[in-house]
């Protein structure tokens, strides 16, 4: 934390602070849905999004959104004529619906991925996997935030 | 040069998939906070990891502000030769840094 400077009063501070995280956080959520879709299709392209083959792996019940850890893999040989070409990782109420694209090639070997993940609310979370021979694989997860990171 | 750690191993048997692990030192300012008094903070975070196996890409990832700080990328390569793995990660600001590892491949 960086201190604050003294001159701000402290009742104004602490009520800033107590309207700020509904301010970022407040978003309707028929919208969030809707660009949350609109991003998958931005993703597949004219692919159909086929559930399954996708694991996303994740705690359903989240304590701390800063840091959320999250693995991605998915049901393929990775072979030279069958493999995986990218990874993509979408959230439902972030204030932007990407957080991740992962490219990969038959030399990754395994098709399997993690990384850490900021979760502003309690939400979905939409695991996309594109296949060399153009088909579109998702699985969606729907994770509780107690300790949001309202930060995105 | 923000302080990254990869964890590879050092030797691997030819065909064997190996995990590498990666971590760089990172603020990733999501540019959707302000400081308190209003004002926005502007993005700062790594958009990019890349990781080339003797010169061939073999791993690639978009990060978006939603990567947690501190961004931590976990991912796996075939060990098809020795040789070096290269990473680099590229954001805001001009940033960009590259690590090499050495990997001997019997």
């Amino acid at each position: 934390m960086t201190p604050r400077p003294s001159s701000i009063p402290r009742r104004r501070l602490l009520a800033a602070g107590a309207a700020a995280p509904l301010a970022l956080c407040w978003r309707p959520a028929a919208a969030d849905a809707a660009e949350l879709e609109a991003a998958i299709r931005g993703f597949a392209g004219a692919a159909p999004v086929q559930a399954g083959r996708v694991t996303l792996d994740i705690a359903p019940l989240v304590e701390n959104g800063n840091a959320v850890p999250v693995t991605v893999g998915v049901d393929s040989p990775m072979s030279a004529a069958d493999h995986v070409k990218r990874i993509a990782l979408f959230n439902e109420r972030n204030p932007q619906r990407e957080v991740a694209v992962f490219h990969l090639g038959p030399r990754a070997g395994r098709a399997s991925v993690a990384t850490r993940i900021r979760l502003a609310s309690s939400q979905q979370l939409v695991a996309l996997a594109e296949l060399s021979d153009g088909s579109v694989w998702s699985r969606r997860v729907d994770v509780i935030v107690t300790l949001a990171a309202c930060i995105e | 040069m923000a302080r990254a750690l990869i964890t590879a191993p050092r030797t691997a048997k030819r065909g064997e998939i190996i995990e590498i692990r990666t971590l760089i030192a990172h603020p990733m300012e999501t540019g959707h906070r302000n400081d308190g008094q209003g004002r926005l903070l502007p993005r700062d975070i790594i958009r990019r990891l890349r990781c080339d196996y003797d010169g061939e890409r073999v791993f690639e990832a978009e990060l978006f502000p939603a990567i947690a700080a501190n961004p931590y990328v976990v991912f796996t390569t075939v060990a098809t030769a020795s040789g070096t793995l290269s990473l680099r990660w590229e954001g805001d600001n001009g940033f960009a840094q590259t690590e090499t590892v050495a990997i001997t491949v019997t």
